[in-house]
């Protein structure tokens, strides 16, 4: 295969959308540990979770807007076809998208006592619960061959189409992987008691992943058996069997408190199950009618979004690497806030 | 059909929640550079308590503009998906551009919000700058996008299909710099006179302190400034909506019959059936002189089209009334206040009233100028090449989505004004947290702030 301006359009996408599972993912995972918030410290764990999110999340919802845009920009057709097929799990994502960033904000801005605030206390962790099933259902969906395309005519049962129990599995995985992230990241922002709460989580979150894992492979054979195929050819094995190394040595280095190496493994973890599941996807978009090559849009577009990326990524990282920098790095306040169980901001 | 009506208003209801947001996006970062800029070199607390007061406030309201945008960006697909594969390799790059200006406005807002106590005040009111222009250059480029559809260029159709396609070109069609200019005038308008409003009320309630008078002077040199250009650059647009959509022009004027010397009508309801304008003032030749500069110069009419390709003409021409007439009273008001602060040192209590009224004015008219835009472009969705009801999605089920974004759009609007209300009783920002940690008594003990 030769390297095409579709190809490297849809690395382009592909890249934005593995940010967004290791970064914006890692926010919808804080949401479901603030849901599952239990025990002494469960206002402890909700405000380290609050901390870590509150400056960058922001920034890593963009990178969804960024994947969309590529999507629409650079593969239109499949956009048009993927927005009917996927009439009402993208008006429910939005739902959640909406409901999600709003709950954070009202949280954060009022205070907690008054009636409405803790209305949306709680709309913040079942948001966060909600959108990431359906984002493991949307890509489920596309993999599946429930959605036909003949011409520019979406042939789909907009009910069943993304509610087939794989798709069900994806979003599953989906959510026990960003809940997996989540609770890592925390450990490294948190120290004391705290963070063995966090460790425990990521425990949990990582044994649901493996329990998942499993049983996604029957689903895939029963009911993507292309998908199952690629999955385990030469171009998408190798890049699997990373990721479940990957996921083992990270569950070691939780086990073992080397919660840096964890967090190195469980990105790299989800970084080769994404890949893993694109090598597989290629060439369709939406298996088994649209190709990359046949919904892309024309080279004069291509070539202007290849071209702008490297300046947009000039501006981009040095920007991106103040931020985490500023907040992430070094960061001996927010261990502080989350030791005291009772600090506040 | 019925799926059109549906998308139609659910497309409407999203853009004019964004609206407000986005609008807000672009002018409240100025406003919080220029109180914080004026705190660095005075050291006067009332702007330290102003700048973050209203970082506060920019802090809630871009997330609603991030969420309610999203909903926009799948909604271009979900409502129009024919539009989309057309229009995608067109529009799209000014998306793309987009999308950067985006990145950087929530990165280094992010520093901004969080970073009050970790960057130097150097440093922190750096962070600000590119908030502010990445905010501005979000609306700017979404407005080529838009004003594309006005006026297409970049391609040619051949049998349906769009051919030849050149991005550049759709990016820097004709009449994109000048609807720029308007928009991003408009948006610091309509975000001056709202935080104006917010500090003439508390005038008004009886708090005559430092706090009040700055936020509002802050607020009013560049709610005056955008208002005194914005009739400028109001007539520029005039002119090129009569150079490229005749039929719109016609539409916002009432002009039901093609005619030279046309006159310009002020105000009144358009009667469509019998191609009348009851209650409307007219000044003879008016409309002529200030399309073309030329009082006798003949203007086309809505009898150049079919009747079936008209635009909702009394929508449009209300619209324009209400856009026009906010500017003009608003520059009316702003002058008042700028009077009465030269001659009197104070202002009156109508004075401060209608600066109130001024907030409201402000939206009203960025929201009719969008109403003017978007209703008087119709039927066509694409200006010319294709029309709205060719380009509405198949999927059934549209007035449930549209009845529920509207329900949602409800509760997060009260929330929000109930937030805001709160976060406008006029105290500055540190007290407030001071007294929630007061309130919140045996967990006060960790203080750490961010
Ligand atoms: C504070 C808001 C505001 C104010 C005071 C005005 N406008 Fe405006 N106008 C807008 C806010 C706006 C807008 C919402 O921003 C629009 C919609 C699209 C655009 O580019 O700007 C707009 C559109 C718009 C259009 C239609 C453009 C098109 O359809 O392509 C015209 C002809 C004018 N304006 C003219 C005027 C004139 C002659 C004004 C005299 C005072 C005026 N506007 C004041
Ligand atoms: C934020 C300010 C905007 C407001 C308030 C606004 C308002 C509206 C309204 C009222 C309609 C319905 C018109 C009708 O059906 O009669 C509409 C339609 C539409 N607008 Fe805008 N608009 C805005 C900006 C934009 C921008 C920047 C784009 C650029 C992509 C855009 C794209 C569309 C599309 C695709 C439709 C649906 C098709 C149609 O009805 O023609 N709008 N808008
Ligand atoms: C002319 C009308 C518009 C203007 C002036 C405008 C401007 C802005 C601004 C300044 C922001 C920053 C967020 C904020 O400050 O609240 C924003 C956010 C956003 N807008 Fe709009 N916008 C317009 C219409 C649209 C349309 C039509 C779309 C999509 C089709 C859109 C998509 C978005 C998205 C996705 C975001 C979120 C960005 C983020 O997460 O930071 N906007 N818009």
């Amino acid at each position: 295969m030769s390297l095409s301006l579709e190809m490297l359009t849809a690395g382009l996408a592909l890249l934005a959308l593995t940010a967004y599972a290791v970064l914006a993912g890692a926010d919808f995972g804080g949401g479901v540990w603030d849901f599952f918030a239990r025990g002494p410290r469960a206002n402890g764990q909700r405000r380290a979770i609050a901390e870590a999110m509150g400056p960058v999340w922001e920034a890593n919802h963009v990178w969804l807007i960024f994947l969309l845009v590529i999507l629409f920009t650079g593969f239109p057709v499949a956009f048009s076809a993927l927005s009917v097929a996927l009439f009402i799990p993208f008006h429910l994502l939005l739902v959640g998208i909406i409901l999600r960033g709003a709950a954070f904000v009202f949280r954060a801005h009022g205070s907690e006592e008054a009636g409405p605030q803790r209305v949306w206390a709680r709309a913040f962790g079942s948001a966060s619960i909600i959108t990431p099933v359906l984002l493991g259902m949307c890509l489920g969906a596309i993999s599946a061959g429930e959605i036909r395309i003949s011409g520019s005519v979406v042939q789909v049962n907009y009910f069943t189409a993304w509610l087939t129990p794989l798709s069900w599995a994806c979003g599953a995985l989906a959510l026990a992987l960003f809940a997996y992230l989540a609770a890592v990241y925390l450990t490294l922002e948190t120290s004391g008691e705290l963070r063995e709460d966090f460790r425990q989580r990521t425990l949990i979150s990582g044994g649901v992943v493996v329990a998942i894992s499993v049983l996604l492979l029957p689903l895939l054979v029963w009911q993507a058996p292309r998908l199952a195929e690629n999955l385990l050819s030469v171009r998408a094995l190798p890049v699997l069997v990373l990721g479940v190394i990957f996921a083992l040595l990270s569950l070691w280095a939780v086990l073992t408190r080397r919660f840096a190496i964890a967090r190195v493994t469980a990105v790299a973890e989800v970084i080769m199950l994404l890949w893993g599941w694109a090598f597989a996807q290629w060439p369709y978009v939406i298996y088994p009618d649209l190709t990359l090559e046949a919904s892309a849009a024309p080279d004069a577009t291509l070539g202007f979004l290849l071209a702008t990326a490297p300046i947009g990524a000039l501006l981009l990282i040095p920007s991106l690497w103040l931020l985490f920098s500023v907040f992430k790095g070094r960061n001996p306040e927010a261990g502080e806030a989350g030791k005291m169980a009772g600090g506040r901001r | 059909m019925e799926n059109l009506i549906a998308a139609r208003m659910q497309m409407a209801i999203s853009l004019g929640f964004h609206m407000v947001f986005a609008a807000l996006g672009i002018g409240l970062p100025l406003l919080m550079l220029v109180a914080e800029g004026l705190w660095l070199r005075t050291k006067k607390q009332v702007y330290l308590d102003l700048a973050r007061k209203w970082a506060k406030g920019t802090g809630i309201l871009f997330a609603i503009g991030a969420v309610s945008g999203t909903a926009l960006s799948f909604e271009l697909g979900l409502l129009w998906p024919p539009f989309m594969r057309l229009a995608g390799p067109l529009i799209g790059p000014a998306f793309a551009l987009e999308g950067y200006a985006f990145f950087i406005e929530a990165i280094f807002l992010g520093l901004y919000l969080y970073g009050w106590k970790r960057l130097k005040p150097i440093a922190h009111w750096l962070c600000g700058v590119p908030v502010a222009i990445s905010g501005a250059m979000s609306g700017i480029l979404v407005m080529s996008a838009n004003s594309w559809m006005q006026n297409p260029t970049g391609f040619t159709m051949v049998n349906g299909q769009a051919t030849n396609i050149d991005p550049v070109k759709a990016l820097m069609n004709p009449s994109w710099g000048i609807l720029a200019l308007h928009l991003t005038l408009a948006c610091y308008m309509a975000t001056a006179f709202m935080v104006a409003a917010v500090y003439a009320w508390g005038l008004l309630k009886g708090r005559r302190d430092d706090y009040h008078k700055s936020g509002l002077a802050i607020a009013m040199v560049l709610g005056t400034l955008a208002a005194l250009a914005q009739p400028i650059s109001g007539d520029l647009t005039a002119r090129l909506v009569y150079e490229t959509q005749p039929t719109k022009l016609a539409a916002m004027e009432s002009q039901f019959t093609t005619e030279a010397g046309a006159p310009l009508r002020i105000g009144g309801i358009p009667d469509v059936a019998n191609r009348t304008v009851p209650f409307a003032i007219e000044i003879p030749s008016g409309l002529s002189f200030l399309a073309t500069h030329d009082p006798n110069a003949e203007i086309q009419g809505l009898d150049a089209v079919p009747e079936a390709d008209w635009p909702l003409v009394p929508l449009v021409h209300v619209s324009f009334q209400v856009m026009v007439g906010s500017g003009l009273a608003i520059i009316l008001f702003s002058l008042a206040y700028w009077f009465l602060r030269w001659r009197k040192r104070d202002f009156g209590n109508w004075s401060l009233r209608a600066l109130v009224l001024s907030g409201v004015l402000g939206v009203a008219a960025l929201e009719a100028g969008w109403i003017v835009t978007e209703v008087g472009r119709q039927p066509w969705i694409i200006y010319n090449v294709m029309r709205t009801a060719d380009a509405v999605t198949p999927a059934p089920g549209i007035w449930y989505t549209f009845t529920g974004f509207v329900g949602l759009y409800v509760v997060l609007a009260v929330t929000l004004i109930w937030l805001l209300l709160r976060l406008a009783t006029g105290r500055p920002v540190e007290n407030e947290d001071d007294e929630r940690l007061a309130k919140s008594g045996k967990e006060a003990g960790g203080v750490t702030i961010a």
